[in-house]
């Protein structure tokens, strides 16, 4: 979930990208939310890469996680430092190949990187939503994918592709449209939040909450909430690294000293990468984003929403071909959790397949260069593709 | 593709499957009898494999395959799912085989399973003459390092598909060379001189 990670390989990119945005339900249209709310005009903020072929029948969605955007890849400008967030899997020749795939990504609704969020100013009101923006899910988002997807006249799509919270709308899609989807690639996710992974949110959130610049989620004429933001992402950061990762990355390693100081700076390594993270993250983060994104997860139950509890029950609605991918080290979405999806999918029968790769990075893993999920990728998009000839 | 150009005992299992089939492979491997059944006679296929190196293999060339262990991972599917469930030369390796071979039948079909034969006449020598645990090119390993905890011969298979209440519809004793890709039948006294035992078996 750390997008952005400073993982870039080089070699070849799609080169320069556009961010775009697509705006509906615009008056007298609402988009009315799974809350029973309903809120509009609605703006995705999208990218799309590689040629979309006469047949329409090679579109790849892909899905970003938490506190990722819909610069997927390439550059926006030939002087940026870096490129979208998985350019390492995006791109011609990679692992998701730019020259065979038109590979669509857009921001999640509730996020703050062009797509209608807390941050957006309420037509209604003149003023910014702040926490009077409905409280969205994880199926709203995918709703809004799908309006996007009617506007770009793609009706099936080869594959939905994501990782985390993104893996979550992966499975979200497969299960609410279940005809446009004839393949999908869960990476390091979940059908349902642990307690662990919801105590973490909640901690993330109360961080934000008792910064008393929040205000309620009414500080955008003011000074913003850095500091709950902050600590947020650092909580966010040890759910995504793992106990061997710090231990190699870091171990007791003090930054810029020999000895230790008997103070209260950032003496050890680790704190110092936690205290850098979080600083990155509030120049480009929305702190009600992070509430409404976090909260969006905890909520996301797919046995409850489409099984009446059942996971199996659940996946009875999919028709998608499966590649499920967990990560030894991802102790916020361990492996138990991918093989009880692939359970549920085989006792309908569901074309799946799973692999577990052995990674020591943590939850982080997904977004990190690794050629077995590069040719993973590649070969179970090739066969599904085949399948169409 | 040939039938020539999987190795040998995998083109006689090969040989055996109707096209159009679906079929499962415990202990698939890197794929290659699933990948050729697929191209060839058009099966819908699943593979069960515990290398994640080997998965990956797999899912390049395009085929359904779980990383996990095949006693567990058998059991999730409902039954009569497959027409056919093969155990490929890893029945030996089994640590319980009667359970498994009763899950084959619960989920397919028909089961075929392959192993090397334990009755081969150099096996049978090697015990005799030097007094020591055999080590052959089809059981390469020592006693202390194999994987192969429950050697058998084609005879001892016989024995147990009575005693199991399987049925054996189909039934190939080979002799293979080094590199097991090229082998021929054994038609004269198979339990002493086949290297490999193949069997299509059934429920009565």
């Amino acid at each position: 979930m750390s997008e952005y990670t400073d993982s870039s390989r080089p070699g070849r990119t799609v080169g320069l990208v556009e961010k775009k945005t697509f705006t509906f339900a615009g008056p007298p249209d609402r988009l009315r939310l799974e809350s029973g709310a309903e809120i509009g005009p609605v703006t995705l903020a999208y990218e799309t890469c590689g040629t979309l072929n006469p047949d329409k029948t090679n579109a790849v969605l892909v899905l970003h996680a938490l506190s990722g955007d819909s610069h997927v890849a390439g550059y926006y400008d030939p002087k940026d430092a870096k490129p979208g967030w998985w350019d390492i899997m995006v791109g011609p020749g990679k692992g998701i190949d730019t020259d065979q795939y038109f590979v669509i990504c857009s921001n999640i609704i509730g996020s703050c990187c062009g797509s209608t969020g807390p941050a957006s100013v309420n037509p209604e009101t003149g003023k910014e939503y702040g926490t009077r923006f409905p409280v969205v899910t994880i199926g709203d988002m995918v709703e809004a994918q799908k309006a996007l997807l009617d506007h770009l006249g793609i009706d099936t799509l080869l594959s939905v592709i994501g990782g985390s919270v993104g893996g979550m709308q992966v499975l979200e899609w497969c299960a609410r449209f279940p005809e446009r989807v004839r393949s999908a690639v869960p990476l390091a996710t979940t059908s349902r939040h642990s307690a662990l992974a919801i105590a973490f949110n909640e901690v993330a959130r109360q961080a934000i909450m008792a910064d008393p610049n929040w205000n309620e989620g009414h500080y955008y004429s003011g000074k913003k909430p850095d500091m709950g933001l902050a600590i947020a992402r650092m909580i966010g950061h040890i759910t995504y690294l793992s106990d061997e990762s710090m231990r190699l990355k870091f171990g007791r390693k003090l930054q810029n000293r020999s000895a230790l100081s008997f103070e209260f700076g950032a003496e050890f390594q680790v704190e110092s990468y936690l205290q850098y993270q979080g600083k990155k993250f509030i120049e480009r983060f929305d702190a009600n984003s992070f509430l409404y994104i976090t909260k969006a997860a905890d909520y996301f139950d797919l046995a409850r929403q489409y099984g009446s509890g059942s996971l199996v029950k659940a996946f009875s609605r999919c028709r998608a071909k499966f590649l499920v991918v967990s990560y030894t080290s991802d102790w916020l979405y361990p492996t138990y959790q991918s093989r009880e999806m692939v359970k549920a999918m085989k006792k309908n029968d569901l074309d799946v397949s799973f692999c577990e790769i052995d990674a020591q990075w943590g939850h982080d893993a997904f977004l990190l260069p690794n050629e077995r999920l590069d040719h993973l990728m590649a070969g179970f998009l090739k066969g599904v593709s085949d399948e169409i000839e | 593709m040939k039938l020539s150009d999987l190795r040998y005992d995998l083109s006689i299992i090969a040989s055996w499957i109707e096209p159009g089939s679906r079929v499962l492979e415990l202990g698939c491997g890197e794929g290659d009898l699933l990948h050729w059944l697929k191209k060839e006679k058009a099966v819908k296929e699943r593979g069960i494999e515990i290398q994640e190196s080997k998965v990956e293999k797999c899912i390049e060339k395009g085929i359904s395959v779980l990383q996990g262990d095949i006693n567990e991972e058998i059991e999730d599917y409902p039954d009569n799912t497959f027409d056919y469930a093969i155990c490929s030369q890893t029945l030996q390796q089994v640590f319980e085989p009667r359970g498994l071979i009763h899950s084959m039948m619960r989920v397919a079909k028909k089961g075929v399973v392959s192993f090397p034969n334990f009755g081969h006449y150099r096996v049978r020598m090697q015990l005799a003459l030097t007094g020591r645990a055999p080590v052959t090119k089809e059981l390469p390993y020592s006693w202390h390092d194999t994987p192969n905890i429950r050697v058998l011969s084609l005879l001892d298979f016989k024995k147990f598909t009575e005693d199991a209440g399987v049925k054996i519809f189909k039934q190939a004793a080979i002799n293979t060379k080094g590199n097991q890709r090229q082998g021929r039948r054994v038609t004269v006294l198979p339990n002493l001189f086949a290297t490999y035992g193949i069997f299509l078996i059934g429920k009565e």
